[in-house]
């Protein structure tokens, strides 16, 4: 059934689905697609299939958890059942609560928190689908959900992971070269400051791996913000269109 | 001095705007002598300063703002009401009833109910406490009838119209009495039903185009046309 | 706004259903717009998205391994979980599974279970030790209104799209082979909701006449038109006629589904 593929990369030094080193995964997002939202943005990446919604700025419930200066951001990232090989259990595992914490900390620092005191904002993620790269897909997509509810925002936090396999730096891993390869480096950035706002790392590598690394993820952030603006400003684009 | 978007050009949070000496104005901020978009909209610039008109935000109330709400919570010295704004409302008791409140005789939900909707006023709002509201104006407290839209507030001036002029339109050609809260909360009462549906349309257009020119132009002939449609159909 | 529905809409709804009418100009028995998709979710061994208004439901299938039940020992095993997640409406808080996400999960597993849907000797792989277990997950991804009907489609829509995996039996040990055959499934329940409001009802109440409605009833019925399960909710009540009368439109609509969705 799992069958361990050989080699990650072959000797003309493409992937398990035909990648360069540096390419990305097909991407698809959508913006909008939920009702109750105040915000909400879909993603495909890869196999990846990841709903984000935002809702907010709203009263906080239980009150006492409200700041007095600033609105309080919350984040839940969570997996669905069926979204992996073996089923997982709803039940929020330790991975995800870790996930949860380190997504809210990469999209903070582009919200403008102080403008809306005493409020909320409640930020999920459903991963319906996984296949390596998750956290970072579900940064992509949840910083589009709270562009879409109108949060004012310095700027649109995008992620992206690059790592190594074999003995090659690459962009973007799959589920496969997640698991088999040598490090996963998962990346998130305010592309227009250039400012990091998430930065993990699992495996072994040098340093100028590390910075060649760093760098691959960040060129490959800036080309999936251009897809992430893009995808927001396409809804109003079209009607401008048809009355032209 | 450099400005990257023309006026009118849709722009995305964190897009560069311009740089310079530029004043940030709303719904932009300023770092290092530039100017980026904070929200998705569209840029305006009026001599130095650099602004961006969102297209999609939640209201923040301002004193003196007619907004219309539903009580959710009949209290016992006022009411908490929903005005469609991240901060909950207060509607004090004292605010309604034209003698001297007592507590322990009066019952508020005899007065306004959980569920009943009002247009009211927002007496004081700070960053530090909820807003206030206040009905002891004419044209303002509970609302009996009639249907109700909610549309993203910064669309309302757009519902107006220049100097009132989309406004007077719709209720002119739908015989309806239209109040538009500034929260972006509409009521609109008309003598028929079709009359009702036929304003709620006309918002419904703007609502969705707002961000194109001509739009006047558009939603009255839209109107003029359904309007036609309907005299038919009755005539059936 | 919040969930409190205002007297002024309360009203309106009324009124309009006197007339024969609702909110959206559907006629009291219609259902609202469906669309099912199959197969998005191609990690799981089965999958469907039902679309129903703006009411949006996700279901997974897994497959996995597993002991029977002990007074069950030749048959394999289904069981149905709900998720009401947050992201699907301002009501839905995160958290172990509440009331109305079990009580949701319930009723879909009656409405399959009790039409026989899955013959589950069938999964039987050697009795009393190993059988197949298959995992239905019904995720709810927007409220408005409407989710059990929605989760009951969903599901049997996610079941007639489930695969399982080829297997042998080497040295006591069930190995899983490639290749894959279709769920027997042999019968596809339907569950129509009506909502009592102002002492009539309304088929596939949306969400705002959720909020004003005094009671529901689920009926699940099956291919030969005969009702295999049935779910009263709400606070209110139904008169004995109103029960006939949900459960004659039931039967109806069920049909009128089914034609529809060439089930």
């Amino acid at each position: 059934m799992n069958d361990k593929p050989e080699k990650l990369i072959d000797k003309k030094g493409l992937r398990l689905d035909g990648r360069k080193p540096d390419e990305l995964r097909p991407i698809k997002i959508e913006v909008g697609a939920l009702s109750n939202a105040d915000g909400s943005a879909y993603i495909e990446q890869g196999k990846n299939k990841i709903l984000a919604a935002a809702y907010g700025p709203r009263e906080v419930h239980p009150k006492h958890l409200a700041l007095q200066d600033r609105m309080l951001l919350r984040c839940r990232y969570h997996m669905a059942p069926f979204s992996v090989q073996e089923r997982k259990s709803p039940a929020p595992s330790r991975r995800e609560v870790e996930i949860s914490k380190v997504i809210r900390e990469s999209l903070q620092p582009s919200i403008f928190m102080e403008y809306y005191p005493r409020t909320g904002l409640d930020v999920f993620v459903e991963v319906l689908q996984a296949d390596g790269g998750t956290r970072c897909a579900s940064i992509t997509a949840a910083a589009l959900a709270v562009a879409d509810a109108g949060i004012p925002m310095r700027d649109i936090v995008v992620a992206c992971a690059a790592g190594k396999i074999e003995d090659t730096v690459v962009l973007d891993l799959m589920d496969e070269e997640d698991k088999m390869g040598s490090a996963d480096v998962p990346l998130a950035l305010m592309p227009n400051l250039n400012a990091v706002t998430l930065l993990q790392m699992d495996g072994i590598l040098t340093l100028e791996e590390f910075e060649q690394a760093v760098n691959l993820a960040i060129e490959g952030c800036k080309k999936i913000s251009v897809i992430q603006k893009e995808t927001l400003k396409a809804k109003y684009v079209d009607v401008k269109e048809v009355e032209e | 001095m450099p400005v990257f978007f023309e006026v009118r050009q849709l722009v995305a949070p964190g897009d560069l705007i311009a740089e310079g000496e530029y004043i940030a104005g709303e719904n932009t901020y300023k770092e290092d002598e530039k100017i980026y978009a904070s929200r998705l909209g569209l840029v305006e610039t009026e001599n130095k300063k650099v602004s961006v008109v969102a297209l999609k935000a939640f209201y923040i109330p301002k004193a003196g703002d007619i907004v219309i709400g539903t009580v959710v919570e009949v209290g016992f010295n006022g009411w908490t009401v929903d005005i469609n704004a991240p901060y909950p409302a207060i509607l004090r008791a004292g605010d309604v009833l034209s003698r001297p409140f007592r507590p322990q005789k009066d019952d508020l939900s005899q007065v306004l109910d959980m569920g009943d909707l009002i247009v009211a006023k927002i007496a004081s709002y700070d960053r530090t406490h909820d807003p206030q509201l206040t009905v002891g104006e004419p044209g303002l407290g509970k609302i009996t009838r009639g249907q109700i839209l909610k549309i993203t507030p910064t669309k309302i001036p757009r519902v107006i119209g220049r100097k009132g002029s989309m406004i007077s339109m719709i209720k002119q050609e739908t015989g309806c009495n239209i109040i538009l809260g500034l929260n972006g909360v509409i009521l609109i009462t008309g003598k028929t039903l079709e009359g009702e549906q036929l304003a709620v349309m006309a918002i419904h257009k703007i609502d969705e185009e707002s961000h194109t020119s001509g739009l006047t132009d558009r939603v009255t002939q839209m109107v003029k046309e359904e309007k036609a449609k309907m005299e038919e159909n009755k005539n059936e | 706004m919040s969930s409190v529905i205002t007297r002024v809409k309360q009203k309106q709804i009324a009124q309009l259903i006197e007339k024969g009418k609702r909110l959206d100009g559907r006629e009291l028995t219609d259902y609202r717009e469906i669309t099912i998709e199959q197969g998005i979710i191609e990690r799981a061994e089965g999958s469907a998205r039902v679309l129903l208004g703006k009411t949006e439901v996700l279901a997974g299938t897994k497959i996995e391994l597993g002991e029977p039940f002990p007074d069950t020992p030749n048959e394999g095993v289904l069981t149905v979980n709900a998720e009401l997640v947050p992201l699907a409406s301002p009501t839905f808080e995160p958290g172990p599974p509440d009331e109305n996400s079990i009580e949701l999960a319930r009723i879909v597993d009656r409405g399959i279970r009790e039409s026989k849907a899955i013959d589950t000797e069938k999964l039987c792989i050697e009795p009393g030790k190993k059988v197949f277990v298959i995992f239905v997950d019904v995720y709810v991804l927007n409220h408005d209104g409407n989710l059990i009907d929605a989760s009951a489609l969903a599901a049997t829509a996610a079941l007639l799209n489930t695969k399982m995996s080829k297997y042998q039996i080497e040295d006591g040990e069930v190995k899983l082979t490639s290749g894959y055959t279709q769920l027997p499934v042999k019968k596809h329940p339907i569950t129509v909701t009506s909502a009592k409001i102002d002492n009539k009802l309304v088929v596939d109440p949306c969400l705002e006449e959720e909020q004003v409605m005094d009671a529901r009833i689920s009926i699940a019925i099956d291919d030969d038109d005969n009702i295999r399960a049935i779910q009263k909710g709400g606070n209110g009540y139904f008169t004995p006629e109103q029960i006939q009368e949900a459960a004659k439109t039931a039967k109806e609509k069920a049909k009128q589904l089914r034609k529809k969705l060439d089930w």
